[in-house]
């Protein structure tokens, strides 16, 4: 699995220039210009999942920038994997739009509170949001903590605040939530599987 | 699912019922048309509307929303009638010998022990007549009125194709053309698969419609077998996994299950859940549960869980009830809750009575959005018109919207719904300031720990004790988590046959869960994940697709729990004797040369014990085969029984029409308020159902410009007849109303909704893509669930959204 389809691709598609111009006539190292190639082929290729349904379809995303830690890597392009046994390549109409979900319009970009009674949005700080978003829970939970039931049993549980766990992150997101959330004593806590 | 997507090719007979896969899960239901085209596959689509599944069918019927235990109970009834089962399956690996305690019975809709003003059943008679060997008592012979196979047959004798007709609206020939085709693969040498979806789980009776589809498989010895199988096609990329690892409010990672507020003996918690074989020779997997909590407690509490203080037992909250969302949304309702986080999830859009819901919202102190998108969740304070008519001044919730990574900006694996943990990687920086899910629950988290450790607070303990290795503690890496959940040893593992070797060294990371312990010399996070991450490295990446025996398996593909197994019970699709049914079929089988069983999957199976040992396929159940009778575990009841939708088009259940409290889900939970939402048929005659377009997902591509621009408006779709009854044109701009509000959209005027006969009326289905909202990039429109019930499944709480009433007029 060293050399996948995608880069035998690529190996053939420079062989098949070359061999093309040879036959026009041109001597590759007399060309004078270079041809044009894809703009794919200077991209970096990142192979990820389908973040929509569940069939887990493998996708490509192709960027723009070499790793390189001052280069800023942006998705240009996004496609089926040919290599992966469920899609083969193929993408439905949801994961053919993939690209203009990750530069939608709509995507969140800065922390931001809302204050009561109030009409609009305020840029704040992380560090801002952290701090205020971890008192409102501590105050709450030392208000509302059950150590023990009316019946004098120890239950340590917290009923007044509630988290719902998204079903579209990773298993590893999901893990550290679930880690964090119970350590709280926390039971109003559901994800999409509820509904 | 039981099988997975690749699978779904060596199919004979395909049925779609309570889902529609081709438009949901487009690049799946490519394997249907792989096994029609390839193997002659037949495809029986089962739905109120002619989808695009249905286009594709063989056999396409009619149903009306809600009835499909009557259906799948009619099919019960006709396969056991015209001797369609595969006898020698049900006999060796289901509970039909199993006798039956003699004072349980079922008459007029109730089984025994119901408590109609609690709405609840004391199941102390739904349970076996167990030997003073310790064993359950059965009868080979089937001879016994009270064994689970003659209370079957006389339960679903009832299901005749008749009140199939009368219930479900399928005309009776339809219906017995359907049932002798699914029947054809009761034949060892012929396997049928299910495919379903949120069509089925979202009723109130919607486990025990997956239970009545699950026993008809088993019926046809179709479980286990390649092609086969009970497959949900779940509705997210990773909600699989977030269900594996346990993100409901009465469980832990794994499939465990948090302690009720009545099991304070640490002891007695555990051995509930390690049950003893109820037959001989059986192997009752669950017996290793300890292992698996002793395991979970150390990767969660390390040093602080000991053997002295039962593992940190304390530190895990006492559950009095389950707090599922209808629950924490009625008591939010009711003013009870301060705060709520929702990370990447929609509640607004996302829950039934939008009313209800935001007005809950309205009432909390504080509310944080987690979302890589600005959902209308975020902005149920903000007045967006007819949309959401609510006034800013008047709601005082504090809302935090904090901005999260997409799936393109992170590493990490999400499952699919054939089990398998892909991983991705990261290919770009999130736009602006946006952090990953990790991160944030590390920023709140490390603040929180900070603050308790400073100035104390209420029961500090789990919150002090709580593992942090990582090594950037504000930033955990995908990679620790997931070696974390996969598990380590603390000690050397020795060789069980030769204590002189070590097979995992102190520190290591597991190759699977037979390695963890219960003495606290291991840690894992997700018992059923362990060998996810070995110290071979990470097999959630294994990119080979080599399929050496043609059958899809891929075992070097990813990774799929358990161990790796592609297929589940695949120990069924040998017989008793350890040979394939189908020797066409390359599976699992036992090789006595090498005194192991063998195959093209990994076993699903104490892998060294030969088939004269007996023991049966079902290894996770204490009897060691599967279960046509549920004993106490559903809550309305043992066997599968129709009821109504709590909104019913027809006002009484036709199998017990005399009973009223019988003609809904008599053990669904009803909070006070929402019954008397229920509407009527009188005012709202048409039974409505909600569903996915193939263009878009959920709320999320209405902010996706390509995905706005192909299906940029909201739409009902209503029938011919019932379009010219009303008068209503295609593109008319109508008003479709429910009892607890309203939504206007453009009319579709369609033939794939035809109207349906039952119970000598004719009922109309309008049917409401659930796509839009007041935020995105599309037009904006009106959240439909602003017209569903606020009542959910009587065993999982989820919601009812596919089968309710609304009225239909011109806007």
């Amino acid at each position: 699995m060293q050399l996948s389809r995608r880069q035998f691709f690529k190996v053939a598609a420079g062989g098949l220039t070359g061999s093309s111009l040879v036959a026009m006539g041109f001597s590759p190292t007399a060309a004078l210009a270079e041809v044009r190639t894809f703009k794919l082929a200077r991209t970096t290729e990142t192979r990820n999942t389908c973040p929509y349904c569940s069939v887990g379809c493998g996708i490509i995303m192709y960027s723009l920038g070499d790793g390189a830690k001052n280069a800023h890597a942006e998705i240009i392009h996004i496609e089926g994997d040919p290599d992966h046994p469920v899609n083969r390549g193929t993408l439905c109409p949801k994961g053919a739009g993939l690209l203009d979900f990750v530069h939608s319009k709509n995507r969140l970009k800065f922390p931001e509170v809302r204050e009561p009674g109030s009409k609009e949005w305020k840029r704040i700080g992380w560090d801002e949001a952290f701090g205020r978003i971890a008192k409102l829970i501590k105050e709450d939970r030392d208000a509302n903590f059950i150590a023990k039931n009316a019946d004098g049993v120890t239950v340590n549980r917290w009923l007044s605040t509630g988290f719902l766990a998204a079903s579209a992150s990773s298993n590893e997101s999901g893990y550290i939530t679930h880690k964090v959330v119970r350590s709280l004593g926390m039971l109003a806590f559901d994800n999409q599987a509820r509904v | 699912m039981t099988n997975h997507w690749t699978d779904i090719k060596n199919a004979d007979v395909i049925l779609i019922m309570g889902g529609n896969a081709a438009e949901a899960h487009p690049c799946g239901f490519k394997w249907v048309t792989e096994a029609k085209a390839k193997n002659k596959a037949r495809l029986v689509v089962v739905d109120p509307r002619f989808t695009r599944s249905a286009a594709l069918a063989d056999l396409y019927a009619p149903i009306r929303t809600g009835t499909d235990i009557a259906f799948l109970g009619g099919v019960i009834n006709y396969l056991i009638t015209n001797d369609k089962v595969h006898m020698d399956y049900i006999k060796s690996y289901t509970d039909i010998s199993f006798l039956v305690k003699e004072e349980f019975a079922f008459a007029d809709g109730f089984f025994t022990g119901y408590d109609a003003d609690k709405r609840k059943y004391d199941k102390a008679s739904w349970e076996y007549q167990m030997g003073e060997d310790g064993y359950v008592k059965t009868d080979p012979s089937l001879q016994d009125p009270h064994c689970v196979w003659n209370l079957m047959k006389a339960h679903f004798s009832r299901y005749t194709p008749d009140v199939v007709e009368q219930i479900c609206g399928t005309p009776k020939a339809k219906f017995l053309q359907v049932a002798e085709l699914l029947a054809s693969s009761h034949t060892p040498d012929r396997v049928m698969t299910i495919l379903y979806a949120l069509g089925w789980t979202q009723h109130s009776v919607g486990s025990q419609i997956i239970r009545t589809a699950a026993m008809m498989q088993l019926l046809l010895g179709n479980i286990g077998r390649a092609g086969g199988g009970v497959n949900a096609l779940r509705g997210h990329s990773n909600i699989q996994g977030l269900t594996d690892l346990g993100l409901l409010s009465n469980l832990l990672p794994g499939y465990m299950t948090l302690p009720g507020e009545k099991e304070t003996d640490y002891e007695q918690y555990i051995a509930k859940r390690a049950p003893k074989p109820m037959r001989p020779g059986q192997m009752s997997y669950w017996q290793n549960y300890g292992k698996f909590h002793v395991s979970l407690m150390k990767a969660w509490y390390g040093a602080a869980a000991t053997k002295e203080n039962n593992w940190a037992f304390d530190y895990l909250p006492k559950l009095d009830k389950t707090y599922d969302v209808l629950q924490v949304f009625e008591l939010m309702h009711q003013g009870k809750m301060n705060g709520y986080v929702a990370q990447g999830f929609n509640p607004l859009n996302s829950f039934p009575n939008k009313a209800k819901v935001g007005a809950a919202l309205s009432k909390l102190k504080f509310l944080v959005i987690i979302d890589p998108l600005a959902t209308e969740t975020s902005e149920f304070w903000q007045n967006h018109g007819e949309f959401n008519d609510v006034d800013p001044a008047k709601i005082q919730t504090t809302v935090f919207r904090l901005p999260s990574t997409c799936f393109a900006e992170e590493d990490g694996a999400i499952i699919n719904s054939g089990r398998w943990l892909q991983w991705h990687w990261k290919g770009a920086e999130p736009p602006g300031e946006a952090k990953g899910d990790p991160e944030i629950m590390a920023g709140i988290f490390l603040r929180l720990r900070e603050m308790y450790k400073k100035d104390g607070g209420a029961f500090p303990d789990p919150i002090l004790n709580l593992t942090w290795p990582y090594k950037v503690p504000h930033e955990p890496s995908a990679e620790e988590l997931a070696k974390e959940y996969n598990g380590k040893t603390f000690a050397d593992q020795l060789d069980s046959k030769d204590p002189t070797k070590v097979v995992k060294k102190a520190g290591e990371l597991l190759d699977s869960f037979a390695q963890l312990k219960d003495d606290g010399s291991t840690a894992s996070g997700c018992w059923i994940f362990t060998g996810a991450w070995t110290e071979k490295g990470n097999m959630m990446a294994r990119r080979d697709n080599a399929d050496p025996y043609q059958n899809g398996q891929t075992l070097g593909w990813a990774f799929a729990w358990p161990a790796n197994r592609r297929i589940l019970y695949n120990r069924a699709a040998a017989d008793p004797s350890g040979k394939p049914w189908d020797p066409k079929r390359k599976q699992v089988w036992w090789d006595g040369a090498q005194g192991k069983w063998v195959g093209s999957d990994v076993p699903d199976f104490k892998v060294d014990s030969a088939p004269e040992d007996g023991m049966s396929p079902f290894i996770m159940n204490p009897e060691g085969v599967a279960r046509f009778f549920a004993r106490g575990m559903m809550n309305e009841g043992p066997f599968p029984e129709h009821y109504e939708p709590f909104e019913t088009p027809i006002g009484i259940n036709p199998m017990h029409p005399n009973n009223p409290k019988a003609t809904s889900n008599p053990a669904a939970r009803v909070f006070k308020g929402d019954m008397e939402a229920f509407g009527k048929a009188k005012e709202f005659p048409y039974a409505a159902t909600t569903y996915r377009l193939t263009e878009h997902f959920h709320y999320w591509t209405k902010h996706v410009e390509s995905n706005a621009i192909i299906q940029p408006e909201q739409f009902v779709e209503i029938g011919e007849a019932l379009a010219a009854e009303k008068g209503i044109k295609a593109g008319d701009k109508v008003k479709v109303s429910s009892n607890r509000g309203y939504i206007k959209a453009v009319a579709v005027v369609t033939k794939r909704i035809q109207p349906l006969k039952v119970d000598g009326k004719i009922v109309h289905h309008v049917g409401i893509p659930l796509h839009w909202g007041f935020k995105g990039v599309a037009k904006n429109g009106f959240i439909t669930n602003t017209l569903t019930p606020f009542v959910g499944d009587g065993n999982t709480q989820t919601p009812e959204f596919k089968s309710f009433l609304v009225n239909v007029e011109k806007a």
